[in-house]
């Protein structure tokens, strides 16, 4: 790559949204594949690690199935106009079908040789949709055109929930607001039906999702007033459907997904709650509930071991047949809204905002892992739409990350309802305990908050600022409680309430000594001792109102930079209380690098997002990036680097020490880097293997394991015996079993020495250690009796007689010579008899 | 899947005292009992042997009490004219007062008629006592001088006349026979030793001097006088340890627990405060009826007896210490229930079904949890939890508004529910923690039931304390203002920076409840 390459936009968060499509479970259920962003994603359902990250799409990827005829390939479509097919084992693209038009969902069935179904926009027409078969011819290389389209159902809705195919393929069900279409394919025979003909006690009920039962005629449908239908669909009779209601949802039906017999329907919802229809039928139902936010996707796999279910803010949760929770596989969780911005763990280094509805998540950048989420305002959350409910809008760390401080509010319509929380972290238990809670802190809503950033004085002088719209600042310090019976030794309280003409405080900053804070006040920034709390003086702008205040910092430590909602930057020196230049420029974001001079300025301008890095001594930027993205860039965190990367270029040096990740409106994380995609992504070098042959029923896996175990036994046996036969294979034993019986001995006298020639010896090792034995004995004992050392030896000679009477005869004494030329004298000859 | 979490009941720190050892110590008396005596009693003390009398010099007579007894057991009545400080000596067998005439007696417990009567001083000796050699009396009167008499000769060894002004309080060193002091209105306490013809010690209090006290060491004295008690190290040639200023009248006694850890002062401004002699901090404090001049508490501190300036005598007893009837023992399982295969370790091949942890729910939770909202109400609805812990009931009520179905939750409800709702609103609405919830459950129940106003009494009558209430609570909060506006202006005057003062607990939701009140 060219030494300077130019610096590129990068979506981090491991992709993007989940919720693209359908999670599709590998054959063996050990995989799980999942559209996210412009990638297929790869997930071990074992670990829950991403395996596999498949790049190739330019657009958003809309549908992933496997190939039906080989359970190895993975097709996926995308908004791009093409259709790919992987090998998700090895990670690789196999084949590309251009179809030239934006594909929207994508359905591969078993009985349909060669052609997949995809849902594309109906040329010439707007926001209609039609369902389009398309042949995958089998031509050689690498990209290939499929033009082979052909239409199947017109005027499909645009979801890929909305559409399913029916048992085998005989059909196909598609729904689209009040209308039911089914479509048999050999009778090329089209149904439609229509939920307005048919009494409804009011509310909506148009239709959210459809899928078909596995192996009966029926179609389960699901509806925005929370009901489930099930169409029992009559061949014979062409118009005549039959229906039953499951009714337990009090929302829209999110989606639907039949168990792999079809015995029993899971539904899902805003909820939260996945709820299991046994036998179909209302009365006996299963639920799961409170799994953290609203079910999109169910899906089931193959063996129906598993089934997962894909939530609206990114996470997957892995679930047992038996309805119990087996692994949540969750990245950077989306919520609504980042209320909280973007911050940086002192700690961990993670990234910190926003999760689940009331928790605040640790977010680890380089594994692009979950580390935790800490659970801030810890009441129940009710899943319900429009209710409004406690949420969590500002946290800030302190500069050893030893104290957290949060609040959280809930709208109300007269006074809302806030809380300061304050979290001390615990050493022992590795996690922050809540120490102090503040009710309404401020009377009206609180607009920023900072610590004093002080590392080396955090102890005795840590100080909390609050912002509201009350129109005062307050300033919260730790109390040390001098009761010795309290639980707690410290504990926070207010220190100082202050004002400027009763405007509204809206930004707080401090400066890198702890001397200064700085505070706006719409449309003035005024400065306060932090010791006296004595106003020093006070800047403005006019016109407009201040948007975002920071000091610089280490040379630049001097200077006060704001900026308006009138599109002005403006450095101000607090030495000669002077304005040092403004530029005029819409900022959105305004983010000091804690460990270097550099800011980082956002700007919004006719669409377009462009980002100035400057510092604050010279008015010239040092670096400028013109359309940054398409969208409204919200927040923007520098995180420190583990270890400084090496740029030889001047032109990043300010990306040397930490990186820049900001967040757009549309919950997009990004970031800047140097480095191409291809070497972001680490290739993961682990050899996957998916099992080559299938078994076809759950019965039939454990009767095949049951048997491959005994098999294995056996082999594991037959080699015990081989190796028992090399041992035993002593001339003794051949003796025995070929010569005559006449010619034999007697059995008692047979006996021992058949039984003995069975016995394994340990060979050279157990020999050594007679031998020692050996030598003792023959120290120690002249009046031991002949015979016994006489079965000693043989022993010895059995073995390995040469090697042994080596090692031997080069420590024995004469006497033992003497023995040992005895015992050689005698005669062994029976042995050989055998 | 996270668990269900259960509602959150918010705790606030308790205002007021702090229960310490201290004042669970001191509250363990009885209700006190009140003795008419016939004038101001001036003097009470304690026998130090058993059975622990007290005699209480009141007017002319000197009164023993016996420990339990409401009625004199004897009477010592031959003064003329007042008598003043009866004093046991410390084998309880004598007992010695001064008197308004001049002459000092000195009585036997057990008989009538006085055994000695030192005649000299020739105006009133409001202040006599046994040296600790038990065979001297010391004496201090309005003729400025402090004596010492020698007992079985009945005759004078020695006058000082040092002071300038009345000897009102005196008291004899428990360590050394020869050292008593004396205390004067003229401001100042003097130290004499028998053996010298002079005072040794003087000592500036700065008030008039109305009661002095040795601690047991010797060590160690206090002395009260004006609104001040001030403690002195007499080993350090008299330098001040510690003011004390608590009262704010003046300091008429003083007195020692019996482990001398504690020191009591009764004050005209009708308290007795009760330090700690390590921290010189008040633990605790003691409020009468009227101005208090003695103060006596009994070896054991089993009884304080507190003299008043209208002749009562107060006396409390020690609550007898409560024998914890051992409550019926619950039968608890056998501990071998408790070990039964805990101890077995899973073989490697062993798959282990782990038992899930039940939590224990409180009834409204758990009816919370399967979102009956009406039926949680009604839990928290329950006398002991409606009187008891009102803050578990608000919770609920704001967990329901939350979720947005309080409304539903307090529509449908009978006469006798609408009336136990409206109880709980009216009494509890003005408490600050809880007007926020419930002036909104006000503002609802007043909207629901607002068609039904006038069908029952009972109802209509709760309606109007409703409203009572919040009218009261809304002048209150309308003077409370008037304050602040005027501290302000003072605030506002200084023209030194002040400090931010804390918080004050502003008028919550005034418009609200303005409105709820026309509701109703």
């Amino acid at each position: 790559m060219v030494a300077p390459a130019a610096l590129r936009v990068v979506r981090c968060g491991g992709g993007g949204r989940l919720c693209g499509a359908r999670p599709v479970f590998s054959a063996d259920a050990k995989y799980l594949l999942c559209a996210s962003g412009d990638f297929v994603k790869m997930y071990s359902l074992g670990t829950g690690e991403t395996l596999r990250l498949m790049g190739g799409h330019a657009d958003l990827v809309t549908g992933v199935q496997l190939n039906p005829r080989n359970h190895m390939q993975l097709y996926s479509s995308s908004l791009d106009g093409s259709i790919k097919l992987w090998d998700f084992m090895d990670g690789i693209p196999i084949k590309t079908f251009t179809v030239g038009c934006k594909l929207l969902a994508l359905y591969a069935l078993a009985s349909c040789e060669d052609s997949v179904f995809v849902i594309t926009p109906k040329s010439g027409e707007r926001d209609t949709f039609q369902l389009v078969s398309v042949k995958l011819t089998k031509a050689a290389g690498q990209d290939i055109e499929a033009k082979d389209l052909s239409v199947v159902l017109d005027g499909v809705d645009v979801s890929p929930k909305c559409t399913a195919f029916g048992r085998e393929g005989e059909y196909v069900a598609s729904v689209k607001d009040v209308n039911l279409q089914v479509y048999f394919f050999k009778r090329k025979l089209l149904n439609r039906f229509s939920v307005n003909a048919m009494k409804t006690k009011g509310g909506i009920h148009y239709f959210t999702c459809v899928v078909c039962h596995p192996t009966e005629d029926c179609i389960a449908t699901g509806h925005a007033d929370g009901k489930i239908r099930l169409w029992y669909v009559n061949f014979h009779h062409k118009r005549e459907y039959t229906f039953s209601t499951l009714h337990w949802h009090h929302d829209f039906v999110l989606d639907l997904a039949f168990s792999m017999e079809g015995t029993s329907l899971l539904s899902g919802g805003v909820e939260s709650v996945l709820v299991l229809w046994q036998n179909l039928s209302d009365r006996q139902k299963d639920f799961l509930p409170r799994l953290g936010s609203a079910i999109e996707y169910i899906s089931v796999s193959p063996d129906g071991s598993l089934c997962c279910t894909l939530h609206a803010d990114n996470r997957i949760t892995i679930i047992n047949s038996n309805l119990r929770l087996s692994r949540s596989i969750q990245g950077l969780i989306k919520s609504t809204d980042v209320k909280t911005g973007l911050v940086v763990d002192p700690r961990t280094k993670a990234l910190v905002l926003n999760g689940e509805p009331g928790h605040l998540q640790f977010y680890c950048l380089q594994s692009d892992q979950q580390l935790f989420s800490l659970d801030i305002v810890q009441r129940q959350y009710i899943h319900q739409a429009g209710l409004k409910q406690v949420d969590l809008v500002k946290v800030a760390f302190s500069a050893q990350g030893k104290w957290l401080a949060t609040v959280e509010e809930r709208e109300e319509v007269t006074d809302p309802e806030l809380q300061l929380k304050l979290w001390f972290y615990d050493e022992e238990t590795q996690s922050f305990k809540l120490n102090t809670i503040i009710n309404t802190p401020h009377d009206d809503h609180i607009t920023d908050m900072c610590f004093r950033d002080m590392d080396e004085m955090e102890d005795d002088s840590l100080i909390l600022v609050t912002t509201g719209r009350d129109c005062v600042f307050k300033v919260w310090v730790i109390v040390e409680d001098t009761d010795p019976e309290a639980q707690q030794s410290v504990s926070w309280s207010c220190d100082f309430v202050g004002s400027y003409h009763n405007y509204q405080a809206t930004n707080c900053c401090f400066s890198e000594d702890g001397s200064l804070l700085a505070v706006s006040f719409e449309g003035t920034v005024t400065v306060w001792d932090s010791l006296t709390w004595d106003l020093k003086c006070t800047f403005c702008h006019p016109p407009g109102k201040i948007r975002n205040i920071c000091f610089g910092r280490l040379t630049c430590s001097k200077y006060l930079i704001g900026a308006t909602d009138h599109g002005f930057l403006c450095c101000w020196n607090l030495l000669s209380c002077a304005l040092e230049w403004s530029a005029h420029l819409n900022i959105l974001v305004l983010q000091p690098d804690p460990l270097s001079e550099h800011i980082a300025a956002v700007s919004w301008l006719s669409k377009e997002s462009s980002l100035f890095v400057f510092k604050p001594n010279e008015p010239r930027p040092i670096y400028i990036q013109r359309n940054l993205c398409k969208e409204k860039i919200q927040l923007a965190a520098f995180v420190p680097r583990d270890e400084p990367e090496t740029t030889d270029s001047e032109k990043y040096l300010w990306l040397r020490r930490s990186q820049l990740f900001f967040l757009t409106d549309t919950q997009e994380l990004m970031t800047l880097s140097t480095k191409s995609l291809e070497e972001r992504l680490t290739p993961s070098s682990k050899q996957l293997a998916v099992e080559e042959s299938l078994p076809v029923t759950p019965f039939s896996l454990l009767l095949g394991k049951h048997r491959r175990q005994q098999s294995q036994e056996d082999t594991d046996l037959g080699k015990l015996v081989i190796h028992n036969k090399q041992e035993q294979d002593s001339p003794a034993v051949k003796e025995l079993l070929h010569t005559p019986a006449h010619v034999l001995p007697s059995a008692s006298f047979l006996c021992p020495i058949f039984i003995k020639s069975l016995l394994i010896s340990k060979e050279n090792k157990s020999a050594e250690e007679v031998a020692d034995e050996v030598e003792m004995e023959s120290e120690k004992a002249e009046d031991d009796s002949d015979e016994e050392r006489d079965v000693t030896e043989m022993e010895q000679e059995d073995t390995s007689p040469s090697k042994l009477l080596g090692e031997i005869t080069c420590k024995l004494s004469k006497y033992q010579e003497k023995e040992l030329r005895k015992i050689r004298k005698m005669d062994y000859s029976w042995i050989s008899a055998f | 899947m996270a668990a269900y979490k259960p509602v959150v009941v918010q705790a606030f720190p308790k205002l007021g005292e702090k229960i310490t050892q201290d004042t669970l110590y001191w509250r363990g008396y009885k209700t006190p009992v009140q003795i008419k005596e016939f004038g101001a009693v001036n003097k009470i003390h304690f026998s130090p042997v058993l059975p622990y009398n007290y005699a209480v010099t009141a007017s002319s007579r000197i009164h023993i009490y016996g420990r339990y007894s409401q009625e004199p057991i004897k009477t010592f009545s031959r003064f003329k004219d007042a008598a003043y400080c009866a004093t046991y000596r410390d084998d309880g067998n004598l007992l010695v007062a001064g008197s308004e005439e001049g002459s000092i007696r000195l009585f036997d417990v057990s008989g009538r008629a006085p055994l000695r009567q030192f005649d000299g001083p020739t105006k009133a000796v409001h202040v006599v006592g046994f040296l600790s050699d038990k065979y001297r009396i010391f004496s201090g009167g309005d003729d400025y001088s402090s004596s010492l008499w020698d007992i079985p000769n009945g005759t004078e060894i020695i006058s000082y006349s040092e002071h300038t002004d009345y000897v009102r309080c005196g008291c004899a060193s428990k360590v050394n026979a020869d050292v008593f002091i004396t205390g004067s209105y003229d401001h100042t306490v003097k130290l004499f030793d028998a053996r010298t013809k002079s005072s040794v010690m003087t000592i500036e209090h700065g008030h008039p001097v109305e009661s002095v006290l040795l601690f047991q060491s010797g060590g160690l004295l206090v002395s009260a006088g004006g609104r001040y008690v001030k403690v002195w190290d007499i080993l350090k040639g008299g330098q001040l340890l510690v003011s004390l200023k608590n009262h704010h009248k003046t300091v008429t006694c003083l007195c020692l627990n019996s482990s001398g850890q504690r020191l009591l002062s009764g004050s005209l401004d009708r308290h007795v405060k009760i330090y700690s002699t390590t921290s010189y901090k008040v633990v605790h404090s003691f409020n009468y009826a009227t101005s208090i001049l003695s103060l006596a508490l009994s070896p054991e501190d089993e009884t304080i007896v507190v003299g008043m300036t209208n002749g009562v005598l107060n006396v409390k007893h020690r609550k007898p210490e409560e024998r914890k009837e051992e409550s019926q023992k619950k039968r608890q399982p056998a501990y071998r229930t408790y070990v039964k295969g805990r101890t077995y370790m899973p073989k490697q091949e062993d798959f282990c079904v782990s038992k899930p942890i039940k939590r224990v729910l409180r009834k409204y939770d758990k009816l919370l949890k399967s979102f009956q909202s009406s039926k949680a109400l009604d839990a928290v609805l329950e006398p002991p939890i409606r009187l008891h812990t009102p803050e578990v009931t608000v919770a609920v009520m704001q967990e329901l508004h939350r979720r947005g179905t309080l409304r539903s939750a307090l529509a449908g409800r009978d006469e006798k529910q609408i009336n136990l709702l409206l109880t709980f609103v009216a009494r509890r609405v003005i408490e600050p923690r809880f007007t926020p919830v419930l002036i909104t459950v006000a503002d609802m129940i007043a909207d629901i039931y607002q068609p039904v106003v006038g069908q029952s009494a009972i109802v209509d009558r709760q309606f109007l304390k409703l409203q009572e209430a919040i009218g009261k609570e809304i002048d209150y909060q309308e003077e409370l203002l008037e304050v602040l506006g005027m501290m302000d202006t003072l605030f506002a005057t200084f023209t030194e920076k002040s400090a931010a003062y804390p918080e004050e607990n502003k008028s919550n939701g005034l418009t609200e409840t303005v409105e709820t009140n026309r509701n109703n």
